[in-house]
């Protein structure tokens, strides 16, 4: 993806920063790095492109290899486009013994893509997952914040039918307002 | 019924918020152990309680507190691991979005006892909307005084805060957690030093699991004798269990550690015994990492007798006949359950989680999810049985971190238990459905 | 002080003394090979698993023993202590397992590796890992990635001892390169094409235990045991200016660090003299070098060195205390 458009924050997320950098001892400002990661990826377009770590790099007065070094070891960094809707779903133990295999396989089926793959509209992009801690409600799958739970075929459908009409990029930090922190 | 400490209040509608959770007594403790109660106090009375560890280690509580260093001039931590990520267990999520007060209260009283005047709730990343929750309540929290400069009135400070976290079931080790806090790899720590007494930012440091801090509060609320009259031997209070898999009922309960294993899962008030009136197969007790059991074997000891949801009970026998009591991560699984392709989605759990600091987890890891992918393809040998355990075997105790041992576990148990149903993969492989094979680690 | 015993054989040694430090003063008879672990750099060790030790009484004031392996770099000896290296079965079994997982993704390609011949991996396998391999999985690989005009990245050889990073952080200023991914994905990398560059950056080479990061100055000209390590100084600006010159009849093939016994460098040199001094009359020559155990290359030149008796698991007995101190 061309980076087209600037590479920095809005006031909004910069004062978000700011509060973020604020939790920790002076001189620790490295510790927002995974907030800070969050919020730049909610804020280019769902993933962390070089030019956009090398720009938290330089909010955070740390070396661009740091950053590289930390984004490539969390799951929930992606460090290549996805699309606006990146469907995650558990198939560990708990959910696999309640049919999550059927319900990627479902879902791939429904979209016309496999497990890894973006949808041609730029709308979906399907990925497998470890447990993200809802057994109990299995089989699930996230999309942004949001946990989609006691998965059926059915309710699949009306999950994928409406956030196709709603047609918005979802994210980790949806409901995330400056307010709270 | 069984007594409930934690989720007493659970079923209270609006409990979420401040007003409704300080109505029905909350903040109480906190209000007993500033005005009332010295520091050592509280640790005194967490002491007594028998309080052990609730993310799976079952370390005695109040003696890792004791071991947290004090010298002068350098600030304590207090960090609270809200990182369930182990496959089964979900009961950190479930308190921290119904009673998120709970665990706030919890975090003040302790750091009071601990001398903590700023603490953290580590929270992975992949429940940023219960993060949302807890950073509502700490706000609120905030606003009516229980948090910031001199709380109600006491002299105390402290600050609380959340930190997301990234994606990594390794930061739930303590010392990886205490990394990634520190805006890095989620790579454990080569121990010692123990964070107690170089932790967060080289400063001592405790690291407890939620549902731990969140039971301090009942503890300084009853007193720590009465929180020990709950439960058998060793294993006191209340423990949050999370059912999940081939039950009628799957969910969070707190349960009296006691209660029989068999009364767990098929009575109405838990369980609800196995959907579609199946059989019981096998039950992995305590998360994933645990040793899977038969079904003979976690209903009955090996000597005959019923065993009992509790540290002491479901470890007798060793790992020869026995399991371990974990984060309470219940896993069940009916009479059609594969054993095999089950561990498959364990070993590909670890594989993926594997930080890959040591060689013998990096490189084991992924050894071991291929063999078991290959036997569930059809195109294993007997040798790769015997492979597969003597790969284990040479993880186990040999890494850095208790990640290599938690892979190594769910491996020899299955291989241990139901080797048959191995071979059963090996002999007849032409009458195996083929599994899907999915890619093996995708970031 | 505190007194430890390894293998049988007691020493009094400063406290804070690592197992490994202790054992190493004893003498390579009982000192456990490592991998990672590296003395001239802080915080180094414990991710291989290489010198694993049994700690079979923890010391005299609490004598049990140590219920896992310890690894040796890592753990400091308590006054009493007793060790087990290479008279432990565990140990022994244990090690094997380290080189076969050392070797599970590791290619096979010493007959095109320049550092084949002075390789930590090569007498590794020899000394504990078994003639067969177990896996017939596809190894993982990864594509050759040039790191500047003068080191070259092989990340298929490469065992993530985490040296060449810790070489970045404490020896050069500003590390542009470090460990990417995780688990068995994990990779040392620029992460976007980054030239390593700058006065200390080759040390790299010298610190790799494997042919991860070698030299390309000196790529594909010899097989180090046809080349003769010489001693040679020069006056430097940057670095001590203390080296080995490699010499191929009359030609510096290559310049490295000098090593010592325990193949780690004396003194970190600066790409000056590594890189860009490669005529006689750069440098004063001081002879040429006892060259280390862990070399072939003693094979081709030196009859007076003197080959140190072949030990094995099997039949390693313990020595009588103060033998091999000789």
């Amino acid at each position: 993806m061309s980076t087209s458009k600037e590479i920095k924050f809005s006031n909004e997320a910069l004062e978000l920063v700011a509060k973020m950098i604020s939790r920790y001892p002076e001189g620790k400002q490295k510790s927002a790095l995974l907030p800070v990661l969050h919020l730049a990826q909610a804020e280019f377009d769902g993933w962390l492109s070089p030019e956009v770590m090398d720009y938290v790099a330089e909010l955070l007065s740390i070396q661009p290899i740091e950053v590289y070094e930390v984004a490539s070891f969390y799951s929930m960094f992606n460090l290549k486009p996805v699309g606006k809707c990146l469907l995650e779903v558990c198939r560990t133990s708990s959910c696999w013994l309640r049919g999550a295999n059927e319900i990627v396989e479902h879902i791939e089926k429904k979209l016309g893509i496999k497990e890894g793959e973006t949808t041609p509209d730029g709308m979906f992009t399907l990925k497998t997952v470890e447990c993200l801690g809802s057994c109990g409600t299995a089989p699930m799958m996230m999309c942004g914040a949001q946990f989609h739970e006691n998965l059926t075929f059915q309710k699949v459908d009306s999950i994928l039918d409406q956030l196709k009409s709603e047609g918005k990029r979802k994210t980790y930090l949806d409901d995330v307002t400056v307010n709270h922190y | 019924m069984g007594k409930k400490l934690l989720l007493a209040n659970d079923h209270i509608p609006g409990i979420q918020s401040y007003q409704v959770y300080r109505q029905h007594g909350g903040y109480a403790s906190v209000e007993k152990a500033l005005k009332t109660m010295k520091p050592e106090e509280v640790l005194e009375e967490v002491k007594k309680s028998g309080l052990r560890g609730r993310g799976g280690a079952g370390f005695p509580t109040g003696m890792k507190w004791s071991f947290l260093a004090k010298p002068e001039g350098v600030p304590r931590y207090l960090v609270c691991n809200a990182d369930e990520s182990e496959p089964g267990t979900f009961k950190d999520r479930y308190l921290m979005s119904r009673i998120p007060h709970i665990l706030v209260e919890g975090m003040i009283t302790s750091s009071y006892a601990l001398g903590a005047h700023t603490s953290y709730i580590y929270i992975r990343g992949e429940y940023y909307y219960v993060a949302q929750i807890l950073e509502k309540a700490i706000s609120e929290a905030y606003a009516n005084g229980w948090l910031g400069k001199n709380i109600q009135g006491s002299g105390y400070d402290l600050d609380l805060y959340v930190q997301v976290g990234g994606g990594a079931y390794i930061c739930g080790e303590e010392t990886a957690l205490l990394e990634s806090l520190e805006g890095k790899r989620g790579n454990p720590r080569i121990k010692p030093p123990f964070p107690a007494i170089a932790g967060l930012y080289g400063c001592p440091t405790v690291v407890n699991n939620v549902e731990t801090i969140s039971a301090v509060v009942p503890i300084v609320n009853g007193g720590g004798d009465a929180y020990a009259a709950i439960g058998v031997g060793k294993s006191t209070g209340t423990k949050l269990i999370s059912a999940s898999g081939h039950i009628n009922k799957p969910g969070v309960y707190e349960i009296e550690m006691g209660i029989t294993v068999e009364d767990f899962i098929y009575s109405d008030e838990y369980c609800g015994g196995i959907i579609n009136g199946k059989k019981l197969k096998a039950v992995v007790a305590g998360g994933s990492s645990v040793p899977v059991l038969p079904a003979d074997l976690i209903i009955t000891t090996a000597a005959g007798e019923k065993r009992l949801m509790t540290y002491e009970s479901l470890a007798d026998g060793g790992f020869a006949t026995g399991t371990m009591l974990g984060s309470g991560g219940f896993i069940v699984m009916d009479e059609d359950t594969s054993i095999v392709e089950n561990l498959h989605t364990f070993a590909r759990f670890y594989h993926h989680e594997s930080c890959g600091q040591c060689s013998p987890c990096r490189e084991g890891t992924g050894w071991m999810e291929k063999i078991i992918h290959k036997i569930l393809d059809g195109h294993g040998t007997l040798e790769d049985v015997d492979l597969l355990w003597e790969i284990q075997k040479k993880i186990e105790g040999n890494t850095i971190c208790p990640l290599g041992d938690a892979a190594a576990w769910p491996v020899a148990s299955a291989i241990r238990h139901f080797r048959a149903e191995f071979e059963e993969y090996v002999k007849n492989s032409s009458q195996i459905k083929k599994i899907r094979h999915y890619d093996l680690i995708n970031h | 002080m505190a007194k430890v015993t390894i293998d049988g054989r007691t020493i009094e040694v400063a406290d804070g003394t690592t197992i490994l430090q202790a054992a190493r003063m004893i003498g390579p008879d009982v000192a456990p090979p490592t991998m990672c672990y590296y003395s001239k750099l802080k915080t180094s060790g414990g991710y291989c698993r290489t010198c694993l030790v049994e700690v079979s009484k923890g010391s005299e004031k609490d004598p049990r023993p140590m219920p896992k392996l310890v690894a040796s770099c890592r753990t400091t000896v308590m006054d009493g202590m007793e060790v087990k290296n290479n008279t432990s079965e565990k140990v022994g079994d244990a090690r094997k397992g380290v080189v076969e997982f050392l070797l599970l993704n590791h290619p096979l390609d010493c007959p095109v590796c320049d550092q084949a011949g002075e390789c930590h991996l090569q007498d590794l396998s020899y000394e504990h890992g078994s003639a067969k391999t177990r896996t017939d999985f596809e190894r993982r690989t990864f594509d050759k990635i040039d790191i500047g005009p003068y080191v070259q990245l092989h990340m298929n050889r490469c065992i993530l001892c985490y040296r060449c990073v810790k070489t970045a952080d404490q020896v050069t200023d500003g590390r542009v390169h470090g460990v990417i991914n995780r688990g068995d994905h994990a990779e040392i990398s620029t992460y976007i094409e980054k030239a390593i560059d700058n006065d200390f950056s080759g040390n790299v080479i010298d610190v790799c235990p494997v042919g991860a990061l070698t030299d390309k100055t000196f790529r594909f000209k010899s097989r180090v045991w046809f080349t003769k390590p010489v001693n040679a100084h020069r006056n430097c600006e940057k670095c001590s200016g203390k080296v080995v010159l490699w010499y191929k009849g009359e030609d510096v093939l290559r310049v490295t660090g000098r090593k010592d016994q325990w193949g780690e460098v004396e003194e970190f040199i600066c790409n000056t003299c590594r890189f860009e001094k490669k005529q006689t009359n750069d440098w004063t020559i001081e002879g040429p070098r006892q060259v280390s155990r862990h070399s072939v290359i003693s094979a081709n030149h030196y009859e007076v060195f003197k080959k140190p008796r072949e030990l094995t698991i099997n039949t390693i007995k313990p020595l009588e205390s103060g033998e091999g101190n000789k």
